[in-house]
C-alpha cells in the first residue's frame, strides 16, 4: 500500500529533484497513514533517501537500464508499484520522467496528473493543484483511478528533511525489449542543467551578440546557476537551443531568475511564471517584465552585471 | 508511409486566461484560437514526408464542431484528409484512447504529435497514445527521419540532446526544431480554397471515460509591484536577494 516514488539519479548520485519527490511522498503517505517505498535503478548508496523520508528502498541494478529509455524504465517502475500493492505513483518531471509517466500511466491503469505544485488537498478524493495555461492558471485535479500517478514540478515542493530509516532490498524487474536504442548522447556533463537548477541567469537580444555572453556565463558561475536565453537569442544562434525558455522552449521553475536585456514578451514570461523570485535588469523602464519581476534594476546590462558580479563575489566571500 | 499529425486547437499564444461558471470553464470569449505550436512543427514535418517520400497525411483533433476551422487550416496547409472525433476533450487519457481507435482503424505507420500542448501542458497524450497502440514512442523530438520502417530521430533531454534509432509503427512527441521555423507554412488562398473540398470525418466517441476530473481553475495571486534598486547601489540587491527573498 505504500506511496511508491521513482528516484532519479545519474551516475550512482542521485539528482536533486529526486530528494524532492521523496519529500513529496512523504507529505502523501503521512496524510494517507502509509509509509515510502523508492524505486532506485543503478543508484550505488541509497542511504541519502532516509533523510526523505524514505522507509524502504528497491534497488534495481541491471546494465539494461544503464541508458536511460522510457519504456523499459516503465515497466520496472510499474512491476514495483504491482509488488509493492501501490496506489499512488509520484515521479519529478525531469525531460525522463516525462517521458516515461504516460507509459506508466497506461500501464498501471492510471490516472495521471502533471506539473503538480503542492502536497495532495485531500487524498480522498485524490485532489491536487496543477499548472495550466503555460503557468497562468492553475488547475484543481481529482484523480479518479484506484492507482494514481503524479508528477511533481521541479522546485515546487521543495526539500524536506525528516529522519527515517530505510530498509533495502534488491528488485530485478523483467525489462521488456525498448524498442528505441539510442546511439549517442550529446551533453554538457559539467553543467547546472536549467531543469535542475535553483538559479537561472538568462539573457536576451538585448546583449547584442554572442560575444556578450562571457559575463553571463560568470554571473552564473559565481550562483552556481544555468544559463538560459530568450527564443530571438537562440534563433539567431547565439545560444544553443536547449537554452530557449518560453512558451515553446524550456520551461523554468527556478527559486530565482535572473533576466538580463530581455524585454519581457508574454510568451518569454509563459515559460517563467513557475520560478518564484524574478530579477529583470534592463535599460528600457516600459520593458514589459518589470511588471513581472520581483526586484527590477533600470540599467545597461553592461555596466549592471560586471558591478554585480562583484557584489556577489564578495557577498559570497563573506558568507562562505 | 500513412501519417496521422494530431492537432489541438488551443487558445493563441496571447490570449488572455479567464474561467467561467464558478471558475470551472475556460472563458473562450474573445479567445483566438490556433493549431497547437508544437503540432505546427510536426505538421510541417509531415507535409516533408508526403513531397519528398511519399506519404499520405491526415489530421486528427479530438473536439467538438468548433476546433473544425483548425482543422480545416491544416488541410489548407496540405494534409490529405481530416478526422474529428466528436467529443470534449477532457483529459488526457481520455484523448489518447480515442486516437487510439482512430490510429488503429487507419493502420498508420507514424503518428506525429506535439510534445505538448500549450493550454493544459499535459503532456500525456503521445506517451499515451504510443502505449495504447504499441508504437514505438520518442518525445521532446527535434528532428526525424524514415528511412523504409527504420526511423532516426533526436530528441531534447536536460542539458542536451540525444540520437536514437527505432522502427515504424512510431509516435512522436514533436516541438521546435522539427523543422526550421521559416518552413513553418501559413495557409495560402489556394490552399483554403482546396481545404474547402477535401474531407473531414466525423466519428463519434468510443469512450466517455476519464481518469481525472477538472474541479475548477484558479488563477495566480497578482503579484506586488516590483521593487526597483538603483543601479548604483547594487548592494542593496544582493541584501534584498538574501534576507528579504532568501535565494541567495
Ligand atoms: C508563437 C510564439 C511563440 C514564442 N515563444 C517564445 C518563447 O518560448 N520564448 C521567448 O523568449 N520568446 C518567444 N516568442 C517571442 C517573443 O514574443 C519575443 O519576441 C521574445 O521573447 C523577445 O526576446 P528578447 O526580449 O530577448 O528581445 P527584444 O524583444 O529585442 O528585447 C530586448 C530587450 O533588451 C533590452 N536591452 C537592450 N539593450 C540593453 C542593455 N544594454 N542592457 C539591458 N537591457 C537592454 C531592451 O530594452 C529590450 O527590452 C514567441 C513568439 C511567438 C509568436
Amino acid at each position: 500500500m505504500s506511496v511508491l516514488v521513482y528516484t532519479e539519479s545519474e551516475n550512482g548520485k542521485f539528482k536533486k529533484t529526486a530528494l524532492e519527490v521523496a519529500s513529496y511522498a512523504k507529505a502523501v503517505a503521512d496524510q494517507m497513514g502509509t509509509t515510502v517505498t523508492a524505486i532506485a535503478v543503478n543508484a550505488g548508496d541509497t542511504s541519502e533517501l532516509e533523510k526523505y523520508g524514505v522507509d524502504k528502498v528497491l534497488k534495481v541494478s541491471n546494465s539494461a537500464l544503464d541508458t536511460f529509455n522510457a519504456k523499459s524504465y516503465a515497466a520496472a517502475i510499474k512491476q514495483a508499484a504491482e509488488k509493492e500493492g501501490t496506489k499512488v505513483v509520484i515521479v519529478s518531471q525531469s525531460a525522463d520522467s516525462k517521458y516515461l509517466a504516460p507509459i506508466l500511466a497506461v500501464g498501471l491503469q492510471a490516472g495521471y496528473a502533471s506539473n503538480v505544485v503542492e502536497a495532495p488537498s485531500s487524498t480522498s478524493p485524490f485532489t491536487v493543484k496543477r499548472t495550466a495555461f503555460t503557468n497562468k492558471a492553475f488547475n484543481i485535479t481529482t484523480i479518479d483511478t484506484d492507482v494514481k500517478v503524479v508528477g511533481v514540478s521541479n522546485n515546487s515542493f521543495g526539500l524536506v528533511e525528516t529522519a527515517a530509516s530505510a530498509t533495502t532490498e534488491d528488485f530485478s524487474p523483467v525489462i521488456p525489449d525498448s524498442g528505441v536504442t539510442v546511439q549517442s548522447v550529446d551533453k554538457a556533463t559539467d553543467k547546472v542543467t536549467i531543469a535542475d537548477a535553483e538559479i537561472v541567469v538568462s539573457a536576451g537580444r538585448g546583449m547584442k551578440g554572442p560575444e556578450n555572453w562571457g559575463m553571463i556565463e560568470e554571473l552564473a558561475g559565481v550562483l552556481g546557476a544555468a544559463t538560459a536565453c530568450s527564443k530571438p537569442v537562440s534563433d539567431l544562434g547565439w545560444r544553443p537551443h536547449g537554452e530557449h525558455v518560453g512558451q515553446t522552449g524550456k520551461p523554468v521553475a527556478a527559486n530565482l531568475y535572473i533576466a538580463i536585456g530581455i524585454s519581457g514578451a508574454i510568451q518569454h514570461l509563459a515559460g517563467i511564471n513557475a520560478s518564484k523570485v524574478k530579477v529583470v535588469i534592463n535599460t528600457d523602464p516600459e520593458a514589459p517584465f518589470f511588471k513581472a519581476a520581483d526586484y527590477g534594476v533600470v540599467g545597461d546590462a553592461f555596466e549592471v552585471v560586471p558591478v554585480l558580479i562583484e557584489k556577489l563575489k564578495a557577498f559570497k566571500a563573506a558568507n562562505a | 508511409m500513412k501519417i496521422l499529425v494530431c492537432i489541438s486547437h488551443v487558445p493563441d499564444t496571447t490570449s488572455k486566461i479567464n474561467f467561467t461558471d464558478g471558475d470551472s470553464k475556460f472563458d473562450t470569449n474573445g479567445v483566438q484560437f490556433v493549431i497547437n505550436p508544437n503540432d505546427e512543427f510536426g505538421l510541417t514535418r509531415a507535409m516533408w514526408f508526403k513531397e519528398k517520400q511519399g506519404a499520405t497525411v491526415d489530421v486528427v483533433n479530438v473536439g467538438g464542431a468548433e476546433t473544425e476551422p483548425t482543422l480545416r487550416k491544416a488541410l489548407a496547409i496540405g494534409a490529405d484528409t481530416a478526422i474529428r472525433v466528436n467529443t470534449t476533450a477532457k483529459d488526457g487519457f481520455q484523448v489518447a484512447k480515442e486516437l487510439a481507435k482512430v490510429v488503429k482503424d487507419g493502420g498508420y505507420d507514424l503518428v506525429i504529435a506535439g510534445r505538448e500542448s500549450i493550454d493544459y501542458n499535459g503532456a500525456m497524450v503521445p506517451g499515451m497514445l504510443a502505449e495504447l497502440t504499441n508504437a514505438n514512442f520518442v518525445t521532446n523530438c527535434i528532428s526525424l527521419d524514415v528511412d523504409g520502417t527504420t526511423a532516426k530521430a533526436t530528441r531534447e533531454i536536460d542539458g542536451g540532446k540525444e540520437t536514437v534509432t527505432t522502427s515504424l509503427p512510431l509516435v512522436i512527441g514533436g516541438q521546435k526544431g522539427l523543422v526550421e521555423e521559416s518552413d513553418l507554412r501559413i495557409p495560402n488562398m489556394r490552399g483554403i480554397m482546396m481545404a474547402r473540398k477535401k474531407p473531414l470525418t466525423v466519428l463519434e466517441p468510443a469512450t466517455a471515460e476519464t481518469e481525472t476530473t477538472t474541479v475548477k481553475f484558479e488563477k495566480p495571486v497578482p503579484k506586488g509591484a516590483v521593487t526597483l534598486v538603483d543601479a548604483d547601489n547594487l548592494d542593496e540587491l544582493v541584501n534584498l536577494l538574501h534576507n528579504e527573498a532568501k535565494v541567495i
